[in-house]
């Protein structure tokens, strides 16, 4: 495995609603174990890029590789995290993480079996047999983490993971998610508008503006206990401000 | 225990109360007692007229029971079709609305004449005035489902049937039990309409005997009896729902 190997490569992606063009030609390339941040103003295209590259929503122009393969307008090849959990109330906790298994094919012991394995490396260790409704909200989205872990460990789509959840839990959901994507090697494309959590969590900053990739800001990383609190920190915060405005 | 009180308390404190103030009215010669049996008197049927009013019970339940499978069955083809297909719930919907407006009374005696004295008309009438709940219930529940999810099950790669299954039928749920509250109620007295009609067994064919000797407190008795029947298939509805639904059973109690 090459450490800077291409496993999802975005070319040319334009998308019109209405002939009102939203995405313009937009590109980038995610590497393997590499979190890349995708940020901008809402209603700036980046959930619109994120159903394209899902296979969702067809696009106007462009294409999507993965791993060198193309998946343009194929659904099921990447995983895929929306802003809210979608957690299916209907099912244990376990079973929601292993649906992925399910559809499948696997039988539901099975696919429970493999979701009560993973569990514990996202914080779930006791909660399997719960219902959606028994977890805190924090709890929740880490539970369609994983599901979306288990689907698929190539690429993750993560639109706006921590949006809804309270100052505190949200600190420490980033502290943890930092920690179990470098635990599982994840390789990740993120969209969010908050600057401190793209800077905080990134590898790089990709800035979203009417429709086209605006810059991009490489996040250097000092091996401090809080990167929050150094000089790299607010000097990316800052480059990418500059994009923004 | 102190919640089950709470609860039913009320609801059986007015019961009593109305069946106080009928057992007064009754007995003060206000309505004369051949017109208007009281309470006592109605009870006072049951120790010799069970056997029969249980006999006659089985048959109209059967009725209603059949009746219903089949108007479960085709509300829920119905539904699904109405849920998949944007054109044709635009063709039927107005259909089936049309289809409530003609009076149950008056389709029965056709239905005899068609299918004869026997069970067929009944369970026909029953599956007529069933279905319906039952269609536009789920119909409902398939169309809340959060189009997100639906969406999410189509970027993991769920086929239709996958999305049905996981996403759609229980998220239906609910709906479709307040439907099937709904139709029980309506399959009892829609059993026993039917059987006023023509018929050799059932409580309806028993109330029009009853009724032809002005035996007004026998009449009441069938009356408590279709009651009771209805109250008992709604309680089963009520347990059954619960039942299926076991990830709603803790939210009342977190408060």
């Amino acid at each position: 495995m090459q450490e800077h190997e291409t496993v999802l490569d975005v070319e040319g992606v334009a998308v019109a609603f209405d002939g009102r063009p939203v995405l313009r030609g937009v590109g980038l390339q995610l590497r393997r174990g590499e979190l890349v941040s995708l940020l901008g103003a809402s209603g700036g295209g980046k959930t619109t890029l994120f159903n394209v590259i899902a296979g969702l929503l067809p696009a106007d122009a462009g294409r999507v590789l993965l791993q060198g393969r193309d998946i343009t307008g194929q659904s099921g090849q990447v995983s895929y995290m929306m802003q809210k959990d979608l957690l299916l109330e209907s099912m244990r906790v376990a079973d929601n993480v292993g649906l992925p298994l399910r559809l499948r094919g696997a039988s539901k012991a099975q696919a429970r079996a493999e979701a009560e394995a993973l569990l514990p490396r996202f914080g779930l260790a006791d909660a399997g047999q719960l219902w959606p409704a028994q977890l805190s909200g924090g709890m929740r989205q880490r539970a369609a983490l994983a599901r979306t872990y288990l689907f698929s460990r190539e690429v993750m789509l993560l639109d706006e993971p921590f949006s809804a959840l309270d100052a505190f839990t949200k600190a420490e959901m980033h502290q943890w998610f930092a920690q179990a994507r470098q635990q599982l090697g994840l390789s990740v494309l993120l969209v969010t508008h908050d600057i401190d959590e793209a800077v905080l969590l990134s590898n790089r900053v990709l800035v979203l503006r009417d429709g086209a990739i605006a810059g991009e800001v490489a996040v250097a990383r000092p091996a401090a206990e809080d990167f929050s609190l150094t000089e790299q920190f607010l000097e990316a915060k800052r480059a990418v401000k500059a994009l923004l405005a | 225990m102190k919640r089950f009180a709470k609860n039913y308390l009320p609801a059986a404190a007015a019961v009593l109360a109305v069946l106080l103030l009928w057992q007064l009215l009754a007995t003060s010669g206000a309505v004369p007692s051949y017109m208007l049996p009281s309470p006592a008197d109605v009870l006072a049927v049951f120790p010799a007229d069970t056997p029969l009013l249980f006999s006659h019970s089985l048959v109209t339940l059967q009725e209603a029971a059949l009746g219903l499978a089949a108007g479960v069955t085709a509300g829920f083809a119905i539904a699904v079709v109405m849920d998949a297909f944007a054109l044709l719930r635009r063709a039927i919907y107005p259909l089936l609305v049309l289809s409530q407006t003609v009076p149950v009374v008056a389709i029965a005696p056709l239905l005899v004449l068609w299918l004869g004295y026997d069970i067929a008309p009944k369970v026909v009438l029953v599956a007529l005035v069933t279905f319906f709940p039952i269609a536009v219930g789920l119909l409902q529940g398939f169309q809340s489902v959060d189009p997100d999810e639906v969406a999410l099950m189509r970027s993991m790669g769920a086929s239709r049937w996958q999305i049905f299954r996981f996403v759609k039928i229980p998220g239906a749920l609910p709906e479709f039990f307040s439907g099937l509250r709904i139709a029980v109620a309506y399959a009892v007295v829609g059993a026993v309409i039917s059987e006023w009609l023509g018929g050799f067994n059932g409580l309806g064919v028993y109330m029009t005997r009853v009724q032809k000797a002005f035996a007004f407190d026998r009449m009441f008795a069938v009356i408590f009896v279709i009651s009771a029947l209805s109250l008992l298939l709604m309680l089963l509805v009520g347990l059954a729902e619960r039942k299926s639904m076991p990830w709603r059973r803790g939210r009342g109690e977190k408060e």
